[in-house]
């Protein structure tokens, strides 16, 4: 499903060629009195594969969830296409945006989740044609055309009637990945999408993404414990510490001669 | 002593009355209730704290307070209202109030990335609450509902009250018609737990159907 960046109509003047696809501008986040993120600058190009490492409590999931607008910004700004996602700056002063206005960005953005989050009651298919139909306004037919297609392309296209609890964790992740790409983001979130599958369920989740990945140009924002997975998609890793980037690299530069003895330390760990 | 012919006398008469006055205000004032008790719960959900919290204390205030006091005070401050309309008013509002704390239950048990995944998806409130909260919510909430429908079946003898003439209040003039109250009492009560069981078996039987 190749995706055409410039066919949304743009709707902010600053949007251009040149924007990168995320911005992240000062970004502050605080939980209570907990400060999880601290002045966070970054930026993803369009089509860019970014992978996010570091400990738990690093702060990189919370990243993917501010992105989604499911936590709310405590300082800072975060630029999607040049648009403003939750804040914008007027007269150089940090303006709240209305929630209509959030939800005309948020559309370019999909997302799938640790623990799949598919809706139980309801089928396969449905899950795939609620946003579509409701949201961008598609046609029944349409959507469950588009929906049988994308099912397809994860291996389950026969398990279109089924309910999510019929299936196993690595089938209902992979009906989670047609459901978001069946809204035809710009930008794909990953949050620990292989963590509470079997070991055995990984490699065709994994398979699916990888062929995403390849297939399309959607820009990805990955968080992942999956070295290898990340090495095969990403065109960069950023390593987080404390709320802040540590470094970042191409995944093989990074894996095989991280700068940070902090970073050698996590891979170790991990790998 | 038990005369079986007062009893049988006392039937058709309470049946009458059950099937009329009894059945109507049970069936009628549940499924008012059901349906106010999901209005309170969406809305001390999605109203914002200022508007919310008056709404929780007066539900509460319903909630606290004797359904009979609530009866006499409706009945004699709506003159022009009949009997029966006050009684299946204030049997709605007043069960509503337990209603919206099981609807309350249910949506809370719904799992946070139920939320999340619908918003990841950008559906707006209205549809996610119809498409992706209620239907689950729902489903756990409908045993509870049912129980609170049964106990608001039991409580109907309190349309005494407000002289509607229900099952209880039959049995009673026909007792003193007879001077013997036992006959037409035992009837009443039997009737009460002919419907009451059953019904309490049947919510169970749903309660596993429903089970996912």
């Amino acid at each position: 499903m190749p995706t055409d960046p410039d066919h949304r109509p743009t709707t902010d003047a600053r949007t251009s060629e040149e924007e990168p696809r995320v911005r992240f501008e000062d970004v502050h986040k605080k939980f209570g009195r907990t400060t999880v993120l601290e002045d966070l600058n970054f930026v993803v190009g369009r089509g860019e594969r970014v992978t996010l490492i570091g400990p738990s409590g690093s702060g990189k999931t919370t990243i993917l969830r501010l992105l989604m607008t499911l936590e709310t910004l405590t300082g800072g700004y975060i630029w999607v296409d040049g648009d403003p996602l939750t804040h914008d700056r007027r007269d150089g002063k940090r303006v709240e945006l209305r929630p209509k206005q959030v939800a005309q960005v948020r559309k370019r953005i999909g997302m799938v989740f640790q623990q799949f989050n598919l809706f139980p009651n309801m089928t396969v298919l449905q899950n795939i044609v609620e946003a579509p139909v409701h949201v961008l306004g598609q046609s029944r037919e349409q959507a469950a055309e588009n929906a049988l297609s994308l099912l397809e392309k994860v291996g389950l296209r026969e398990r279109a009637d089924a309910h999510p609890t019929e299936l196993s964790g690595g089938q209902q992740q992979r009906v989670a990945i047609a459901r978001a790409l069946a809204m035809d983001p710009e930008i794909l979130l990953l949050d620990e999408v292989t963590s509470a599958l079997d070991p055995e369920l990984v490699g065709d989740v994994l398979n699916v993404l990888k062929d995403v990945a390849a297939s399309t140009d959607i820009t990805m924002l990955i968080v992942t414990h999956e070295m290898q997975f990340a090495r095969d998609v990403s065109n960069r890793v950023m390593m987080f510490d404390g709320g802040r980037v540590l470094e970042e690299a191409p995944p093989e530069q990074l894996f095989s001669n991280p700068q940070h003895e902090r970073t050698q330390k996590f891979l170790e760990a991990v790998v | 002593m038990f005369e079986t012919e007062l009893f049988l006398e006392a039937l058709p008469i309470l049946v009458m009355a059950f099937l009329e006055v009894t059945l109507v205000v049970t069936v009628t004032s549940s499924l008012l209730a059901a349906v106010l008790g999901l209005v309170w719960a969406i809305a001390l959900r999605e109203l914002p704290g200022a508007l919310a919290r008056p709404l929780a204390f007066v539900l509460d205030f319903i909630r606290m307070t004797p359904l009979p006091v609530h009866l006499l005070v409706i009945y004699y401050a709506f003159t022009q209202l009949s009997p029966m309309t006050v009684g299946i008013l204030v049997f709605g509002v007043h069960y509503s109030t337990y209603m919206a704390e099981s609807y309350r239950a249910g949506i809370e048990s719904i799992r946070k990335g139920q939320w999340e995944a619908a918003k990841a998806l950008s559906l707006p409130p209205a549809r996610t609450w119809r498409a992706v909260i209620l239907p689950q919510a729902i489903r756990n909430t409908l045993p509870s509902l049912g129980n609170w429908a049964i106990a608001m079946f039991k409580d109907t003898p309190f349309l005494i009250f407000i002289s509607v003439p229900e099952m209880v209040t039959r049995a009673r003039e026909f007792g003193g018609q007879n001077f013997s109250y036992i006959e037409a009492m035992t009837l009443a009560g039997l009737l009460f737990l002919l419907a009451s069981y059953p019904t309490a078996v049947l919510m169970q039987k749903l309660e596993k159907k429903l089970a996912y």
